[in-house]
């Protein structure tokens, strides 16, 4: 559970904590879109030097990012052997069976390892700057036109701030499960596949009894508090539109121009 | 079995941003077949330190003797069974660690586990559901049918029915009735003096005073002082600091002494506090 970066919160303080986290979270879906403009060597070398700067602003630790790539690791490699040797090819390097190596395969190859980078490092780095409920209450005020057609966003929005505020509770409450059922002797991760199922079963039972009680008593503690439904509340946590998003945003416009002369070069 | 702690320092998430120090080189030994009771604020690192003795947790640095099995950073997780059923460990709330869909196969998951056979299991199953207070009745019910303290019951069945030589209680009474929170105390009291090691994680310096013959103070992952309670708590430092409170009957004493009694230390159980009074009252 260490190991995963990516979803993770970073506390900390810089120009990028300080952004407003609906134009954080739309820009960076902009950002992974416009990645697939890239094609050739100097729009990817463009576009790593603005993540790279992006992690320079927000003063996290570049490493940081680089261990979270860790747990995708093998399906970078996999993607990339599997562009590296089976592009088609008039003028192959290598060739032996169903297995072609070519300069347009290594290119490839190369874009696509790119590709994963720079979508990996800009989605880590909003999830690593942005806190759970500032990215529940982006996506509530991103979602709020559906409300025209009957979409419940306020319910939707209350479902997701509860869903993230209990991410952290239920993995608290696994690692302590895992540690008392370990004490009563089970081995996880022993012995064969059918095993190491069933082992789980003393893990999952307990986990969904108490998710269900947690469910049962914040229920009776909403509607204690006066909670009837999502209609006719105020709001406690108000984002704030400022001149450095604004500047963001133009920024990002910059970003895409030269991207296109770039590409078209 | 001598538990041994040997300059023993815990990081959580070494060599992260978030990393940070659980256990700063703790040194000190638990006594064979004593009742030895843990004290500290929440977060001082308690539970990391019990968790150490039947590895769930590895020390960062130094290492960590049980018996004869010495635990460092690289001990392996495999072959770990042998010392989980040497040291049981209740945690705290283990009524949510039930699982199974009668209370008779939930306490001989432990056992069987441990490789006990069905009919050693289910024999154990039956003696210790009598011996944490409930009928043999109950084996048949699902555990999720029962009261929150029934279930702590069941719970603490299913930990002591692998027959372990050292038991490691966290909060064990936390959120019982007081006369739940009695019997159960009374009940590890009379492990004890069948033979076994007791350790003890606790707010309540009431039961410290009460069951323990050794006590340990830690504080912010550092251990503090060792000793007798009756030593640790009239430690006037540890008072002053306010990194210990005292039990009634000690809390009670001092405000006594105010008024013209004397004491040498101060007692801290009620029988000791009675015979004190008794003493001066005549005495003058």
């Amino acid at each position: 559970m260490d190991k995963i970066i990516l979803g993770r919160y970073l506390p900390g303080d810089s120009l990028i904590y300080r952004l407003d986290p609906r134009g954080k979270f739309l820009l960076t879906f902009y950002f992974v879109g416009i990645v697939f403009l890239a094609n050739n060597v100097a729009s990817y070398a463009f576009l790593l030097a603005f993540v790279l700067f992006a992690v320079y602003l927000s003063k996290i630790n570049l490493g940081f990012f680089i261990k979270g790539l860790k747990p995708v690791f093998w399906l970078i490699l996999f993607t990339v052997v599997l562009q590296l040797l089976f592009t088609p090819s008039s003028h192959p390097i290598w060739h032996w069976g169903i297995f072609t190596l070519s300069k347009e395969g290594m290119v490839i190859a190369g874009y696509i390892f790119m590709r994963f980078i720079l979508i990996i490092f800009i989605s880590t780095l909003l999830t690593l700057t942005t806190t759970p409920i500032e990215i529940s209450d982006s996506i509530e005020s991103i979602l709020k036109p559906l409300k025209k057609v009957r979409f419940p966003v306020t319910q939707v929005a209350l479902m997701l701030s509860i869903a993230l505020r209990f991410v952290p509770l239920l993995v608290d409450e696994t690692t302590k499960i895992m540690d008392a059922q370990r004490a009563r002797g089970v081995d996880f991760g022993e012995g064969g596949i059918i095993k190491r199922i069933k082992s789980f079963v003393p893990i999952l039972i307990p986990l969904f009894v108490s998710s269900f009680s947690i469910a049962y008593d914040l229920a009776i503690a909403m509607e204690s508090r006066g909670y009837k439904d999502g209609e006719g509340r105020s709001k406690y946590r108000v984002l704030s539109w400022s001149k450095r998003d604004n500047l963001m945003v133009i920024f990002m416009a910059a970003v895409t121009i030269i991207l296109l002369f770039l590409r078209s070069y | 079995m001598e538990i041994t702690f040997d300059h023993v320092t815990h990081s959580y998430n070494p060599n992260s941003p978030t990393a940070n120090l659980g256990l700063d080189d703790v040194s000190f030994t638990i006594k064979d077949k004593l009742f030895t009771a843990i004290v500290g604020q929440t977060g001082s690192g308690k539970s990391t330190l019990v968790r150490h003795i039947n590895a769930l947790l590895k020390p960062t640095s130094g290492n960590i003797k049980v018996g004869e099995r010495v635990i460092t950073s690289e001990t392996n997780n495999k072959n770990l069974k042998p010392l989980r059923k040497q040291v049981g460990m209740v945690f705290q709330f283990p009524e949510n660690q039930l699982f199974e869909d009668t209370v008779e196969k939930d306490i001989m998951f432990g056992p069987m586990n441990f490789g006990a056979s069905e009919e050693e299991a289910r024999e154990s199953a039956h003696k210790m559901i009598k011996m944490v207070g409930l009928d043999e009745t109950y084996l048949t019910q699902s555990p999720f049918d029962l009261s929150g303290g029934q279930m702590r019951r069941v719970a603490i069945a299913g930990v002591l029915a692998s027959d372990p030589e050292t038991i490691i209680l966290d909060e064990p009474t936390a959120g019982l009735d007081p006369v739940g929170r009695k019997e159960i105390m009374e009940l590890f009291k009379g492990l004890q003096e069948e033979g076994k090691t007791i350790i003890l994680i606790t707010h309540n310096m009431d039961d410290v005073a009460d069951y323990a013959d050794e006590m340990a103070v830690i504080h912010r992952g550092k251990l503090i002082t060792e000793g007798l309670p009756k030593e640790v708590f009239n430690n006037q430092d540890l008072l002053k600091e306010d990194l210990l409170t005292l039990p009634k009957s000690a809390a009670f004493a001092k405000e006594l002494s105010k008024k013209g009694f004397q004491f040498d230390k101060l007692p801290i159980t009620i029988d000791e506090l009675g015979i004190e009074i008794k003493q001066q009252l005549n005495g003058d």
